[in-house]
């Protein structure tokens, strides 16, 4: 492989195996339940609670934009009773997840490797180290769990907030009729909709943190460096969400029909 | 006792130690001297385990930790305080949860023991009542006391200084001194202090060690050193500047 070295190709592949290298240790100390509560809490304040409103925002506007979309289609073919179902299901599978997590990465991704990367550069995580403290213990996983708590609630939000606005655009604004636009929802939403949903809000609340810590962790000197690890951790993090999403999508799906879910 | 032997370490093509040994008992107070970006603070590092050597070795107590992971270096690491050249107060905290950190993370106290033990190393360093403040609120002479608070807190073994009075005006600079010698004598720690500050040299270290290009060149008691008559030695300790040089 030394013929990697020096490529980006290598440089690449060696990014991703220091983040799967701070995955793992980050797991292991997670399951010795080491960290603090309180810690926890904080971060979930934060990266949930905090992020609800753009979170709502984004899928109230995307509930209603695809209703209307959806809608003037399906008018075309007299099937706008079904334009609810469309929109619960790419809410509650696709666009609620992903949506939150481009969210999330945006805001809290971004945050996490600011703040780290500042305590880097002002010697604060080697203050970390000198009190026998590891920094994986201390500042990775409780931010690593709450985001993995935090995103699924966040997703369900998006999911009813999206659905609910895409009813009262359709319903109210566009007069779709509203017993059988909610009786196709019903029958053409699945168990496994949301179920792939939330599986898939889990994993990129992890890749939210992970990346986040990592490039906060290993930023660069100054303030140029902070600055690079946090535009990094964003790019990164929202790409990294894009392409898993479509490879969780065929993995899932092919899943929920081998389990009959 | 702490130990180098054949230290050696580069950041890319850039060697900054090359094979240094040094010997420091326990009880001592040393001083390590030499030039700004001459590799002292990087020497620093490597006796607590922050960075780790392209060769040599690192001895704390007889234990050999240059080749440790981060987590058995938890261990060793509990032997030292280490005050750091900018303080590295965690910003987002108060005084009170700064110096309490190491009591919190690894010792079972009740609250009322911990604030007890906090107000006790804040009255050592002449900071009492200031539990509250944030970090942001102290001046620079404020954030190196509560560090050094920070540091002793749990009375280690060992107590690391990097360049505890740059940037400080001379009074300031002279109760960091004293407080550097008040922490060796109460708590009988061993100190190990990096500076390039003469004063400071001369009256809290009982061994000066001397690095230069790139190991240490000279050492000796305080007297001895600062009465040496090696046209090194006596540069820098007189503080002559060599105009033919470009490394300012």
């Amino acid at each position: 492989m030394n013929f990697l070295a020096g490529t980006w190709i290598g440089e690449w592949l060696a990014g991703l195996g220091r983040i799967a290298l701070l995955a793992r240790d980050a797991i292991a100390s997670a399951l010795t339940f080491k960290f603090s509560r309180r810690d926890l809490l904080h971060h979930i304040y934060f990266i949930g609670v905090k992020s609800q409103s753009v979170v709502l925002v984004t899928g109230a506007f995307t509930g209603m934009v695809l209703a209307a979309q959806t809608y003037y289609q399906f008018h075309k073919v007299k099937m706008d009773t079904a334009t609810l179902a469309v929109v619960s299901v790419s809410m509650c599978s696709e666009l609620g997840p992903v949506l939150t997590a481009l969210m999330v990465a945006g805001r809290v991704g971004a945050a996490i490797a600011a703040e780290l990367g500042t305590m880097r550069v002002t010697e604060q995580i080697d203050a970390l180290r000198t009190l026998a403290t590891h920094p994986v213990d201390y500042l990775v996983v409780p931010r690593l769990i709450a985001s993995t708590i935090a995103l699924p609630l966040l997703t369900i939000e998006s999911m009813c907030i999206g659905i609910g606005a895409s009813y009262v655009v359709g319903v109210f604004l566009l007069g779709i009729d509203p017993a059988y636009s909610w009786y196709d929802m019903l029958k053409y939403s699945h168990d496994s909709d949301v179920l792939i949903g939330l599986v898939k809000s889990v994993i990129y609340g992890g890749i939210i943190a992970l990346i986040g810590c990592y490039k906060g962790l290993s930023c660069g000197t100054g303030a140029e460096g902070v600055g690079r690890a946090t535009t990094e951790a964003v790019v990164y993090s929202s790409i990294t969400i894009l392409v898993t999403n479509f490879f969780l999508t065929l993995a899932l799906e092919q899943l929920c029909v081998l389990l009959g879910i | 006792m702490i130990e180098t032997r054949e230290l050696k370490k580069s950041f890319g093509p850039q060697l900054i130690l090359d094979g240094v040994n040094l010997r420091i008992e326990s009880g001592e107070s040393a001083v390590i001297i030499g030039r700004s970006g001459g590799g002292k603070s990087v020497l620093l590092k490597h006796l607590i385990g922050l960075l780790q050597p392209d060769s040599g070795e690192v001895l704390v107590d007889g234990e050999s930790i240059g080749r440790m992971n981060e987590r058995q270096l938890l261990r060793v690491r509990r032997k030292f305080g280490m005050v750091f050249q900018g303080a590295a107060l965690f910003d987002s905290m108060t005084v009170a949860e700064n110096v309490a950190f190491g009591l919190r993370r690894h010792e079972n106290l009740t609250e009322a023991e911990i604030a007890r033990r906090v107000a006790a190393a804040l009255e050592m360093v002449d900071l009492p009542g200031t539990e509250e403040k944030k970090p942001a609120e102290l001046s620079g002479g404020m954030r190196k006391r509560v560090g050094l608070a920070r540091a002793i807190i749990y009375e280690p073994q060992f107590v690391l200084y990097d360049e505890p009075t740059t940037g400080l005006d001379p009074i300031v600079s002279d109760s960091i001194d004293k407080l550097i010698i008040r922490v060796r004598d109460r708590l009988k720690v061993t100190s190990v202090v990096v500076t390039h500050d003469m004063r400071t040299a001369r009256r809290v270290g009982n061994h000066v060690l001397l690095l230069h290009e790139k190991k240490i060149y000279a050492h000796g008691t305080p007297e001895e050193m600062f009465a040496s008559q090696d046209p090194v030695v006596r540069q820098f300790i007189d503080g002559v500047a060599d105009l033919k040089e470009t490394h300012f």
